[in-house]
């Protein structure tokens, strides 16, 4: 074997807490060989960034690296004064960021940013410059870069910036690329945009790539070789091959079936007890043993060394060592399922009776300009949706970021107004009621939102939180007996009474979203918008509050509108789906039929572009040409036009009318007969 | 004789008596919630606050003491005659400097001074005239030959007063230890050791040598200035270190009374303009923006001169001097209030658009929450941080803008002391020669004080609550620093 491009040995990074230090890395070794894509896998908190900003020295002021060593090609990157890691950063390892928007200076035009960088590492000026500039940008896949080159970063798109950021890294053709979560800001299309794009350059400069990443599908897409991180540790080594077949340690194979997907609709998604361990103290014996099912004794006494599987695979793990080889057969301890007391009424069959209905909703938001503020635009956020919700079922709503799908959910719950269109509850259409008869309604509709960090005021306690509803809505009795409703209430999230008097603070992420739910449930609604409720969510986390919802979806017989972008989540939970674009609903059906037949363009696109774990079932990525267009000026005819693949030349003159694919389905395209 | 006295309550008193409630209350609430007791205890370990805290109770204890306001019951003439009370307003501080406020000489003096200032023309026993200094009536008057005596007389002081000052601190901190020894459940020796090492997590070694020296300090001055004028006299003979004091609460009452006047405007419509956004926003940011361009020492002028006017076409609604005066000084703080809302107003109307777009908020919208419900709820707490620091660090503000407006001629009655008033008069002596510095100079030091103090208060209240400014962590070293050097030593 030649020898590796980064080597990384032992590494430590601690961070100062307030009390304590953080040993967020915590004896990380890794190689990374030439013109290969590594992948760094693990959950937030699990150190990952922290090893990737280690590797650059670009470390927070509060972090430093105790020990270890960061070799690359033989050079020893801790020990070089900052004046010539200045020189390695971004000429021989450049960083790719999360958030293209933030990395970007706001103040200077694309073009400049590239050439600041070939100024400093290379001292190429002039049109040289210009030339090498134009030259990147082609190559990153940015459309018109003669143009685009005097733009301001607020003037693209985020698949562009991220394109712009991605040339700055290449600029000077480094040979390692540290690309920290590149796609978790980007919609599905373009993060498949993007990764196809890294391949294609690491295929064609042969540069490395340490990709850092939660999302198991991205690895499977593009990474060779896979590490694993728990707790600061990297736990597991394998190709992407072994990987994917056979994972060894038992927190991979957690995470694996943590993923919702229809294999596992019937059933509760696995979910990994407990959460990760604090970083602050010293550790006896395995990281991951209070919450692993296969644990005993020795886990819990001797901290596990890597172990090397015959086929290279490494392990830190007892199970593989091999002394312990009988221990491996020993079915796994069955973890406690979470007790959640029976309320209500068992399962409610689920009537065709439309509990909410919409009809050509739409909203739209005016653009004012000038002094006096005159309306001179609208941004058809939502542009004539008409959707039916039975009850105790779930819809999905999918679309890409910007398409309306949350402005949908808001417009249900009343919480902004319809320009037009009926939202039909039970039959009460909810624009017409005066707003008593609708505050007595909105016991019926509630919400949970996408960030759990955002949705509870932190100056109130947990029972205040969940109480809110019910004061405002004058039920549940005199204090005394809401106390007990809510202490019911926790327990039916999963939650203990006695956390009533905690503040949101002391809480996971997991947890807040636990509360959201237990205030939105206060009222006994019908119907609950849920608004992306496990996107920032970790995988393991993300499956104990999709169990959760499953749970009292058939306990209360609750009806969803669950709006998402995260295809395996609609796999799991859903009974129908429609697929949204840019203010309308493009496609509608049962869960099955979209998402195993879809008719439209764009839902094809949009399923072909979600990274699959499933290593068989090789597909065809349709790419879709550039983004999403602005609500604000809308394509002509139809919408999907200018980046369709099949596009017509009538799709130019109208937008397509329904056409009936079966007696569920629907779909709006002139690909079919129109009605 | 009977000393009788009647409790007078001045307008101002009864504001201060409202405000030292709501701080009493504020602290009482902060103590049972956990979550707003935290960044308090990060103030209290901050040594700069600390001190600063010091400083600023000492000025606080002042100001209250000359808040207590009575009359001093007349002697009784007939046994059967109802109590009649002196038109003469005190304080309990005034009770207490009582020396300094009857010793008035008849002009100016230097500090230390056993002479006047000024040569004036005297008629000796034999019937001679002469110009010379006369002697003064009180300042160093027990001396029999002041050139020779005077220097070993304010040396006697002066220890005097280091005695006196070091036995009060002892016993100040003696008690203190008890305190803190009760409290974290040690012995006292063990406190007392933690303390003086610096082990505690209150810096109370901070707290008493910044006591300690104000002690010295203060002890040294009250034993002096019963025998000399320390600070001088100024243009009528009063004592200047009297006059300071006495400006004390004037600044206090300007820096906060006229925080409690403009809280309400700025919260109210702060939030109101924020949350409710729409014309509601439209009116209020107009009215804000329209109060904010005009020039507030104009407009503050106008009101002012405005209410001379009424107040002196109608003497009979004030019984007393010190009653108009007060009246006075509680219509300038609510004018200042009136116009230094706008730009709280401005940030909390920030914070709060910003605020209601958060889900939470949202969340409470669909619970069909009333709007005013959530305002109280929702944004008002969460926009305190920036109420308490904006207040705290407006507070050195008013005081210099008093000082600023009374040296204008529209801040407080010429019969109230204030640091303006003093500064205002001390304008013209500069220009007498021999120069004149001292009402100038105590009055510069002691509101220096004031304001230097409030300021690092006021910092060190920020960065515990603006959750902005980040926790200061421990810088660990660094290892490739340490690495690279090293690696540079062995080259």
């Amino acid at each position: 074997m030649n020898a590796p491009l980064l080597r990384v040995e032992d590494l430590r990074t601690w961070i100062a807490g307030n009390d304590c230090d953080v040993r967020a890395v915590d004896g990380v070794s890794l190689d990374i060989q030439r013109g290969e894509t590594f992948a760094l896998l693990g959950e937030s908190g699990s150190g990952k960034s922290i090893t990737a900003l280690s590797i650059m020295r670009l470390l927070p002021d509060a972090g430093a690296i105790v020990s270890g060593r960061v070799m690359l090609d033989g050079l020893e990157l801790t020990a070089l004064p900052e004046r010539q890691m200045r020189d390695v950063r971004g000429r021989r390892i450049a960083m790719i960021f999360q958030e293209p928007g933030a990395s970007l200076n706001p103040v200077m035009t694309v073009g400049d940013q590239v050439r600041e960088v070939l100024d400093r590492h290379l001292g190429v000026r002039g049109e040289a410059a210009d030339r090498r500039v134009l030259e990147l940008f082609e190559a990153v896949g940015i459309p018109d870069p003669s143009r685009r080159l005097g733009e301001f970063p607020f003037q693209l798109s985020g698949g562009l910036k991220q394109r712009v950021m991605i040339a700055c890294a290449l600029a000077c053709e480094p040979e390692l690329l540290v690309a920290d979560e590149p796609t978790t800001a980007l919609d599905v299309t373009i993060q498949a945009q993007v990764l196809e794009l890294l391949r294609e350059i690491q295929l064609r400069t042969g540069m490395s790539m340490l990709l850092i990443t939660h999302d198991l599908g991205v690895v499977s897409e593009t990474a060779h070789r896979v590490a694993v991180m728990y707790a600061g540790e990297i736990v597991e080594t394998a190709s992407r091959e072994a990987f994917f077949e056979r994972p060894a340690h038992p927190y991979t194979n957690k995470l694996f079936a943590s993923i919702p997907g229809s294999r596992s609709r019937a059933e509760r998604l696995a979910v990994i007890r407990g959460t990760v361990p604090p970083l602050t103290r010293d550790f006896v014996g395995c990281r991951f043993a209070d919450r692993c099912d296969h644990a005993w004794d020795r886990c819990r006494t001797t901290a596990p060394s890597m172990h090397r599987l015959p086929d290279g695979q490494t392990v830190r793990c007892h199970l593989y060592a091999p002394e312990c080889v009988e221990m491996r057969g020993r079915p796994a301890a069955v973890a406690q399922p979470e007790a959640v007391p029976a309320i209500g009424a068992g399962t409610l069959q689920p009537s065709n009776h439309p509990l909410l209905e919409t009809q050509n909703l739409k909203i739209h938001f005016p653009i004012r300009r000038g002094l006096f503020k005159r309306v001179v635009g609208q941004v058809k956020a939502v542009d004539g949706v008409s959707l039916a919700i039975p009850a105790g079922r779930t819809v999905a709503l999918v679309g890409e970021s910007g398409c309306g799908k949350t402005t949908v959910g808001k417009g249900i719950v009343q919480l902004l107004p319809a320009n037009d269109g009926v939202v039909r509850f039970d039959g009460v259409d909810l624009a017409n009621l005066d707003p008593a008869a609708l505050r007595q309604r909105r016991r019926d509709f509630q919400i949970i939102f996408q960030d759990p960090f955002a949705s509870l005021n932190p100056r109130m306690r947990v029972s205040e939180i969940v109480e809110e509803g019910m004061t405002a809505l004058g039920i549940g009795g005199s204090p005394v007996e809401r106390g007990a409703r809510i202490d019911e209430l926790l327990a039916q999230v999963g939650l203990s009474p006695d956390m009533r008097y905690r503040y949101p603070h002391e809480f996971s992420g997991g947890q807040r979203q636990r509360i959201a739910i237990a205030r939105a449930l206060a009222v006994d609604p019908r119907l609950i918008v849920c608004d992306e409720p496990t996107s920032a969510l970790d995988v393991s986390v993300q499956a104990q509050i999709l169990n959760l919802l499953k749970d009292l979806q058939e306990r209360l017989g609750l009806a969803y509108l669950f709006i998402t972008h995260n295809i395996s989540v609609v796999e799991y939970l859903a009974h129908e789906v429609a697929v949204m674009y840019l203010g309308r609903i493009v496609e509608y059906g049962t869960t099955a039929e979209v998402l195993r037949a879809p008719k439209h363009p764009y839902t094809q696109a949009l399923l072909s572009a979600v990274p699959s774990i499933e290593r068989g079932t090789q597909r065809e990525v349709i790419r879709l040409q550039g983004d999403l267009p602005s609500p604000a000026a809308p394509p002509p005819g139809c919408h999907f036009e200018p980046r369709c693949p099949r596009a017509m030349p009538e799709c130019k003159a109208a937008y397509p009318g329904e056409s009936v694919v079966s007696t569920t389905q629907r779909v709006r395209c002139f690909l079919y007969p129109q009605k | 004789m009977i000393f009788a006295f009647k409790p007078v309550v001045l307008w101002t008193d009864a504001l201060i008596f409202a405000l030292i409630a709501a701080i009493a209350l504020f602290v009482w609430y902060t103590i049972r919630h956990e979550h707003l007791r935290a960044p308090w205890r990060k103030v209290m370990r901050s040594t700069g606050g600390m001190m600063a805290a010091t400083v600023l109770s000492v000025y606080v204890l002042i100001g209250i003491l000359d808040t207590l306001h009575y009359q001093r019951a007349l002697p009784l003439e007939k046994q059967t005659a109802e109590m009649r009370f002196a038109p003469e307003v005190l304080s309990v501080l005034d009770a207490l400097t009582e020396p300094l406020r009857l010793k008035q000489e008849r002009t100016f003096s230097a500090p230390f001074a056993t002479h006047a200032h000024s040569k004036e023309t005297m008629q000796g026993a034999d019937g001679t005239t002469r110009r010379d200094y006369p002697r003064l009536k009180f300042g160093g008057a027990h001396l029999k030959n002041p050139q020779t005596e005077r220097a070993a007389d304010v040396a006697r002081g002066v220890l005097q007063g280091i005695a006196l000052g070091a036995l009060i601190w002892t016993l100040a901190s003696v008690i203190l230890t008890g305190i803190v020894a009760a409290h974290r459940k040690t012995s006292f020796a063990g406190t007392s050791g933690a303390l003086w090492r610096g082990e505690l997590d209150v810096p109370w070694r901070t707290v008493l040598v910044t006591l300690g020296g104000l002690l010295l300090v203060g002890c040294s001055l009250a034993v002096l200035s019963g025998r000399y004028h320390v600070f001088g006299t100024d243009k009528v003979g009063q004592d200047v270190l009297w006059l300071t004091l006495k400006s004390i609460r004037t600044g206090l009452v300007i820096g906060t009374v006229t925080t409690l006047v403009m809280l309400p405007f700025a919260l109210v419509l702060g939030i109101m303009a924020g949350y409710l956004k729409g014309w509601v926003d439209d009116v209020i940011q107009y009215v804000y923006t329209t109060l904010h361009s005009i020039p507030s020492v104009l407009l503050i002028a106008a009101a002012v001169l405005m209410m001379q006017v009424y107040m002196d076409t109608r003497p009979e609604i004030f019984d007393s001097v010190t009653r108009r005066a007060d009246f006075r000084l509680l219509f300038l703080c609510i004018i200042l209030g009136v116009t230094s809302w706008t730009s709280l107003c401005r940030l909390l109307r920030g914070e709060a658009l910003k605020l209601r777009e958060l889900e939470y908020v949202q969340a409470a919208q669909a619970f069909g929450v009333p709007r005013w419900k959530i305002m109280a709820r929702h944004i008002l707490p969460n926009v305190f941080h920036i109420v308490i620091i904006t207040t705290v660090l407006g507070f050195s503000g008013l005081v210099l803008a008093e000082a600023v407006l009374s040296y204008v001629g529209v801040g407080v009655d010429p019969a109230m002391n204030s640091f303006g008033t003093m500064i205002n008069a001390a304008r013209l002596e500069l220009a007498r020669e021999p120069v004149v510095w001292w009402p100038l100079a105590s009055a510069f030091v002691f509101m220096f004080l004031l304001v230097l103090s409030a300021n690092l208060f006021a910092d060190a209240v920020r960065d515990a609550l603006d959750p902005r400014a980040r926790a200061q962590v421990a810088r660990p070293s660094f290892h490739w620093r340490r690495a690279g050097r090293q690696a540079g030593s062995g080259a």
